[in-house]
């Protein structure tokens, strides 16, 4: 049985050390979303809607998908299918924090960890034992949001102030946390790293491709993702052993 | 023809919120259902690398620093790097190259 008031001691304990750890996630926030920033000043944002756009999304990919979408001047439904594409890995982490969460837990406190899934404090949160007391994630969120917020907004302005070579360099920073998201369960999973040279080599090649190429960014991301993603569904089906955490119902 | 960037930012918020809070607050038992739960466990591997490869080699200036970043991200990726380090090492190594190639 849990309290969820911040008044109890184990709240607020709980709420101390989510901040000690959203610190150096903060951090990491920081320079991503300053890249980020890049990408929304490239896409024609402002820098007060790179920063709405981080303060109500929470996603490196999903942000960067968007900002392409919005720079291809594609519709709103290609938004709304790229956001999901490119969010889907929060889908599956807010299907297993569900399995860890307090049955009784109150709508408010369900909506607001939901809204602040992403790796890192998903990653966070999920590495403690039990049943998640989201007043650490709380104080998580209360390090490390803000970072992400305001470091896109100054990306976007200091995208004009920084010399050429800076913006170049930082411009690859999002990839390198894409690339440390992959690379260590390919490091673990042969299927893994198999499909995701597949996925360098298609994705490559359909940048080349005559009438492929023309099809916007986004939506090639979308559909190589949906192709791929099934076919390694349906060849490579995942057994049972990743979801072996007690249920706690 | 480009629609409005609010628009855009309230599509992305919505769909962003709703696929995070649905399960949360509906999903009361696990998932069963093979297929799906392996697509899902497979969609953000695919997605991330599909993004990343080739548009890492277009977003510097030359794309041979591009391609160093990448090469050196994968390197320090596989040996345990976390997020923000991987970042900065990709961002150095392009730094570094364009103060020749450039």
């Amino acid at each position: 049985m849990q309290e969820y008031s911040l008044k109890s001691i184990q709240n607020k304990d709980a709420f101390k050390s989510g901040f000690k750890v959203g610190i150096p996630i903060g951090l990491g926030y920081f320079a991503v979303a300053f890249s980020l920033g890049i990408a929304a000043k490239n896409a024609g944002l402002s820098p007060f809607e790179g920063f709405l756009t981080s303060a109500l999304c929470n996603a490196s990919a999903g942000e960067y998908a968007g900002f392409t979408i919005i720079a291809a001047g594609a519709t709103y439904i290609e938004m709304a299918l790229a956001t999901l594409v490119a969010n889907a890995r929060y889908l599956l982490m807010s299907c297993a924090m569900s399995q860890r969460l307090d049955a009784k837990m109150p709508f408010i406190h369900r909506l607001i960890m939901g809204f602040y899934i992403t790796d890192e404090l998903f990653g966070a949160a999920i590495a403690r034992p039990g049943t998640l007391n989201p007043y650490y994630t709380y104080g998580a969120v209360a390090a490390a949001a803000p970072c992400w917020a305001f470091g896109t907004m100054i990306g976007v302005l200091a995208g004009n102030l920084l010399p050429v070579r800076l913006v170049s360099a930082f411009s690859v920073a999002l990839y390198g946390m894409f690339l440390a998201i992959i690379v260590p369960p390919a490091r673990k999973s042969k299927v893994i790293a198999v499909l995701i040279v597949i996925c360098f080599a298609l994705s490559t090649l359909c940048s080349y491709l005559p009438y492929v190429r023309d099809i916007s960014e986004g939506t090639r991301t979308i559909i190589l993702t949906v192709v791929l993603s099934c076919a390694a569904a349906l060849l490579f089906p995942v057994k049972e052993e990743s979801e072996t955490e007690e249920q706690c119902q | 023809m480009r629609g409005n960037n609010y628009i855009y930012i309230a599509v992305m918020a919505v769909v962003s919120l709703l696929i995070r809070v649905l399960p949360l607050t509906l999903i009361r038992k696990q998932i069963k259902n093979k297929f799906l739960k392996s697509f899902l466990y497979y969609v953000p591997y695919v997605t991330l690398a599909v993004m990343t490869v080739p548009a890492i080699i277009h977003a510097t200036q030359s794309p041979i620093a591009g391609a160093a970043a990448l090469a050196v991200g994968l390197l320090v990726a596989w040996f345990g790097f976390d997020l923000f380090k991987t970042a900065v090492c990709c961002c150095l190594t392009v730094l570094i190259l364009e103060f020749f190639l450039v």
